[in-house]
């Protein structure tokens, strides 16, 4: 069908050059000096002022990182990462910790502005949306503002920067930190616990029913710097909370590190929902540049009844490298996963989840939809597994991949691991090309190719935008034609 | 493994060092240098990750000698032409080679490759990347080979018996050949058959050429084996365009069991289909993986497959389909179902999808669980006691592998099979 | 035939059956109607014997035996039959096999002969010709692949090799089109006899036309509410179920 060639031709032709948020920020900052060491961590740890404990954490996770390897089972391919060419630690300088907005630097404010994220109160009261979202924004290393903190604070629900946290909750920190991810956990997550820069921090005490979404946007800006953000979200006996996660950084031609750590911890009856728009710098279109985004992002549902959901749009990045799970600890407790993971110029991903049933009664769904297009490899790698005690524990995994263009490359890895023959799991797979079918029957009533590609795409991500809060599905709408612009008008 | 060879490493590796007179050094100095890069495979390796072949072989067993064994100690199960490797040596006065139909040349191994036969060691030469099949290339010993001339339709079956004597704890390693010729059709059989359960260590495997417009039909049974027992059991098959094989395993289990299916669909509109049921109990452990590479153009490959597990037996099975960009229009679908009856039963699957052309449609299924409450109270409201509800259920649920099997004498002899390994469940 | 007194039938928390009595006589057709979440289908399944269900009180006797401590079987070998609302796929299993396994099993527990497979097969085939079941679906795996219409004749085939002195007809009229509706009552009718009860569990009037009751009675809210004769079925096709509603609450 030629215009279905034609519309091929079109999405190889296009360069991921139509990422709009690769403007920098031209403003001082502050940073440690290149490289890796010692001294570099008591660095970031004095300059955030942390008790002794915690600098002595960051060392023995340091000390740790240095006997291990990077994982090499993903299919993605960069070329070696020196470490000792990374600034790991870089501030702005007007704004080197938080401070109320009137104090932020207004050139910041333009940034944040610019990227479409009012951080100014009155400003999204006075808007349209009536719906009020809380915001944390981390600006490479640091937290440069938080909104909606005292209207918070009446609820009982802390939201403050993580590094502000150990400071005024240093016992809830202690408690928690690492305690998903432990500091051993894997050579990005290890990386992690050295030299953790910012990211949020979330308490919702009992019964209390957050009364805002919260969200947090982080942004790289400076060059050749690594973030390594560190949010933390703990759901107290009966509460809930929504969490929003954005991000972007600027064009550049160098590959950029990002290796952050995301733990959420469910307490009875208590569930956490955590969305994700993934809109980190994608790389040109030969493939120069980008972020190399390796995450790990795990939920521990520790109390009985206790739900945890991930959703994630990825768009960005050179390289994702991110598998959000849910341990399934206590009985009846229940993990979801929603994906769509869309690549295209020379972008790599290879994301999925974990589901690992311990409990009773313990159910899990994952539904993840894969669009390559370009010359870029998708793969979804995923693990569901019930151990001994899981009795009636119970699965349902359904993975989708759509290819658009014979340059590109979609993959399905799942790991299937049952130890109790009452667990009841169920894995479903497919991988095809859009629908002719479908596809020329759009047009007949009238569609252009691209109209006819963006419908049918968004039919196919439809689960899964469906699961975001209406704000966030919009943008991920928008994000994903941008990401295959070119087939989608 | 250089740095840090374990003692059964340097067991193989003399075994290996003895293998200097018996044919094909440069390919099996090739196949050891391949095994030594990697050495045993271990949880680590991404392809035996359930499997873990250098911890059940830490002891290596020596190297099998000659056997005396009568031909009627061996029993016959099926009509067929029938071919005996015993011990890992191909045995002429124990196979029907006076009986095989024309257009069938049948020749042992070790006689092919002391002659240096060309098309032997081409079709061996493409071997893939697998410490267990490069361990096998190493060091073979012996076994059949089998031309079937093109065009020739077989009715009878050719059956290629590996049999294990009763010696005790011994390596077995054999090889086989069957080159399909063109516009051929036959049916192999392929049997592990041991005389009386043993601790071998065994590692068969059989290389397939089917060449243009050939069909084959390949059924394989491995029957039980000791529970100290180590197997592994290769099939490496090549399909040329328009050609068709349609491949069965029945797996019951016995020790650690190893199947792996190395498939390449090479020409175009080749057609491949692999099914299978495997029965486990006790402490058994058994691995099917699965790879089938699709590189002409319009291929189409099934794999099917049925896990039985009971008591403390773990399944496995990995199965990875994979498209290279130029094989567009494949269809591929794979699905694969486990029961566990018992509650220290374990289930391993990792279906795999790797696609690099986009004008395919290409799928997979996976299940794991018990037998289906609705199944079952639909069957007992019918007047069935439950233990014998299960056992129907259970029939049918490997059933739905066997159908696929094209001989219904066969079909039947396995179903029969089947049955009985489930009425050995009433007596425990 | 069977007497079911204040039976009450929860699953978890949730109440399902709450005191619920009823006789039907030998040779008796009666039909159970009312609206949905009535607690019909718990009924059927109940004197079936499936498992889930929390039998705190009452009984439930056949020809004057409590059967709710019998398992599913056993309860089929003393003639209960079911055919279920949504019968059960079962691939892998020839509809042959079954049918002999199933015939068989249950003149074993009686005590009577095994069936041999000439006369099996003589019985199958004249059954299937009655009911305009085709052989080739006889060949296929159990309800694989079945229509709905299909799956429901089946179940009556069932039900005429078997020969229950109880027959359950959950909601077998959902989802049949007029020519499978007379068909199947058809069969059922066929089966009519003096020692053989039949308890026709249906939430239309439609059914009932063609397989004519003894006795009507309406449920809701766990209970029998109304009993009457055959002309009951037409009112509530009048009145539809909303009063029961109403007064059940």
């Amino acid at each position: 069908m030629a215009a279905l060639k034609e519309t091929v031709e079109t999405v190889e032709s296009i360069d991921v050059d139509a990422y709009k948020y690769g403007f920098t920020t031209d403003i001082e900052s502050e940073k440690a000096p290149k490289g890796l060491s010692e001294d570099i961590v008591r660095f970031i740890s004095a300059k955030k002022d942390e008790p002794e404990w915690l600098t002595e954490w960051r060392l023995g996770a340091y000390r740790r990182w240095l006997t291990m390897s990077e994982p090499r089972w993903a299919k993605v391919n960069y070329p070696p990462i020196d470490y000792q060419d990374l600034y790991y630690y870089s501030a702005p300088k007007t704004s080197p910790g938080p401070k109320s907005l009137d104090e932020v630097d207004p050139e910041l404010l333009r940034t944040y502005e610019k990227l479409g994220i009012p951080l100014r109160e009155q400003e999204i009261l006075a808007g349209v949306e009536t719906r009020k979202v809380a915001v944390d924004a981390v600006f490479d290393s640091v937290s440069v503002a938080t909104t909606f903190k005292e209207e918070l604070a009446k609820a009982g629900v802390i939201f403050c920067p993580i590094s502000e946290a150990v400071k005024t909750h240093p016992a809830l920190v202690q408690k928690y930190l690492g305690s998903v991810v432990p500091v051993t956990d894997n050579f990005f997550a290890t990386l992690n616990s050295a030299v953790f820069s910012d990211g949020s921090f979330v308490y919702v005490p009992p019964g209390v029913r957050c009364p805002m979404e919260l969200s947090t946007y982080f942004r790289i800006n400076e060059k050749n710097t690594g973030q390594f953000e560190r949010t933390l979200i703990i759901a107290d006996a009966g509460s809930y909370v929504s969490y929003l996660e954005g991000c972007t950084a600027p064009k550049r031609d160098e590959n950029q590190l990002h290796a952050a750590i995301v733990e959420l911890v469910a307490l009875d009856d208590a569930e956490i929902k955590y969305s994700t728009v993934q809109n980190w710098y994608p790389g040109d279109g030969e493939g120069k540049g980008g972020i190399y985004n390796f995450v790990t992002k795990r939920g521990d549902c520790r109390g009985r009844n206790s739900h945890i959901s991930w959703t994630q749009v990825e768009t960005g990045s050179a390289i994702t490298w991110k598998y959000p799970s849910c341990i399934l600890r206590g009985d009846n407790s229940q993990g979801e996963f929603y994906s769509i993971a869309v690549s295209n110029g020379f972008q790599q991903v290879d994301s999925g989840s974990k589901m690992i049933h311990l409990g009773r009664n313990t159910k899990s769904r994952i539904i993840s939809k894969g669009i390559s297009a370009g010359r870029s490899q998708n793969t979804y790698r995923g693990q569901v597994s019930a151990h001994r005690k899981a009795s009636g524990a119970r699965n349902f995994t359904n993975c989708d991949s759509l290819l658009i263009g014979d340059k590109c490359g979609a993959h399905t890895v799942p790991y299937i691991e049952s130890k109790n023959s009452s667990a009841q799991f169920e894995h479903e797979a497919t991988t095809s090309k859009i629908s002719q079918d479908q596809l020329f029957y759009a047009m007949q009533r009238g569609l252009s190719a691209e109209e006819a590609t963006a419908l049918i795409v968004n039919g196919f991500v439809r689960d899964v935008l469906q699961q975001l809060p209406m704000e966030f599905a919009v943008e991920a709408q928008k994000l994903i034609s941008i990401s295959l612009e070119g087939s989608v008008g | 493994m250089n740095e840090t060879a374990s003692q059964a490493e340097i067991a193989l590796k003399s075994s290996f060092e003895r293998m200097k007179n018996a044919g094909a050094q440069s390919l099996r100095r090739g196949a050891w240098e391949a095994f030594s890069r990697s050495g045993l495979p271990n949880k680590r390796d991404e392809s035996w990750h359930y499997t873990d072949l250098r911890a059940a072989l830490r002891a290596v067993a020596p190297m099998s000698g000659e056997t005396k064994t009568a031909t009627s100690a061996i029993e016959r199960k099926q009509a067929s032409c029938r071919f005996v490797v015993l011990d890992g040596a191909f045995r002429p006065d124990l196979s029907d080679l006076s009986l095989a139909p024309s257009g069938v040349a049948a020749q042992s191994l070790r006689e092919a490759l002391a002659h240096g036969e060309a098309e032997v060691l081409a079709a061996l030469a493409g071997d893939v990347d697998d410490p267990a099949v490069a361990l096998n290339a190493a060091l073979m010993q012996d076994g059949v080979v089998l031309r079937i001339a093109p065009g020739t339709v077989l009715d009878t079956p050719l059956e290629i018996a590996n049999v294990t004597s009763n010696a005790g704890a011994q390596s077995v390693y054999s090889r086989s050949l069957a080159m399909v010729g063109k516009g051929a059709s036959a049916t192999i059989i392929e049997t592990l058959e041991p005389l009386a359960p043993s601790e071998a260590q065994e590692n068969h495997a059989l290389t397939l050429r089917i060449e243009d417009g050939a069909r084959l039909e390949h059924v394989c049974t491995v029957a039980p084996q000791a529970g100290a027992a180590v197997r592994v059991l290769s099939l490496l098959a090549t399909l040329g365009a328009k050609s068709a094989l349609n491949s069965f395993c029945l797996i019951e289990g016995g020790g650690l069991l190893r199947r792996q299916v190395f498939a390449l669909l090479a020409g175009e509109s080749a057609d491949a289909a692999f099914c299978g049921a495997t029965l486990l109990r006790g402490r058994d452990h058994a691995d099917t993986t699965l790879q089938v590479r699709h590189e002409g153009r319009g291929g189409k490959s099934r794999e099917f497959f049925r896990y039985v597990v009971d008591e403390q037996a773990t399944g496995v099975f990995q199965g990875k389909v994979s498209v290279a960009q130029l094989a567009q229009k494949t269809d591929g679908a794979m699905q694969s179902k486990a029961l566990l009856l018992s509650d220290g039963a374990t289930m391993n699957s990792k279906p795999e999808l790797e696609i690099f052309a986009d004008d395919v449609v290409c799928g997979h299924g996976a299940t794991c669980g018990r037998l289906d409450a609705d199944q079952l109270f639909y069957l007992q409201a019918r007047g069935l006691p439950e233990r014998e509800a299960e056992a129907l259920l259970i029939q049918g649920f490997a059933n739905e592998a066997l159908r696929l099997i094209a001989r219904e004498a066969m079909r039947d002899m396995l179903e029969a099979r089947v049955a009985t390994w489930l009425a050995r469940r009433d007596i425990r | 035939m069977l007497e079911i007194k204040n039976l009450h039938v929860s699953i978890g928390e949730r109440k399902i059956l709450d005191g619920l009595t009823l006789t039907v006589g030998d040779g008796e057709i009666a039909a159970i109607m009312g609206p949905n979440g009535a607690g019909k289908s718990t009924l059927s399944y109940v004197i079936a014997g499936r498992e889930g269900y929390d039998v705190s009180g009452g009984e439930v006797l056949l020809n004057g035996e409590n059967i709710l401590g019998l398992a599913p079987h056993e309860r089929a070998a003393k003639g209960v039959f079911l055919a279920f609302q949504y019968p059960v796929e079962i691939p892998g299993v020839a509809t042959m096999t079954f049918l002999k396994a199933t015939l068989n099993a249950q003149r074993r527990a009686r005590g009577e002969e095994e069936l041999q497979t000439p006369d099996f097969m003589k019985r199958v085939n004249e059954a299937a010709a009655r009911l305009g079941v085709a052989k080739e679906m006889l060949r296929r795996p159990l309800n694989s692949g079945f229509s709905g219409g299909e799956k429901k004749r089946m179940e009556i085939l069932q039900m005429a090799l078997l020969e229950p002195s109880l027959g359950i007809l959950d909601e077998t009229d959902s989802g049949l089109d007029i020519d499978a509706l007379r068909v199947v009552s058809e069969g059922v009718n066929a089966l009519r006899a003096r020692d053989r009860s039949f308890l026709v569990i249906t939430h239309y009037q439609r059914l009932l036309d063609y397989i004519k009751p003894d006795t009507v009675h309406v449920m809701a809210r766990g209970r029998i509410l109304r009993s009457g004769g055959a002309e009951l079925a037409l009112e509530l096709e009048e009145s539809g179920y909303k009063d029961y509603i109403v007064e059940a609450a």
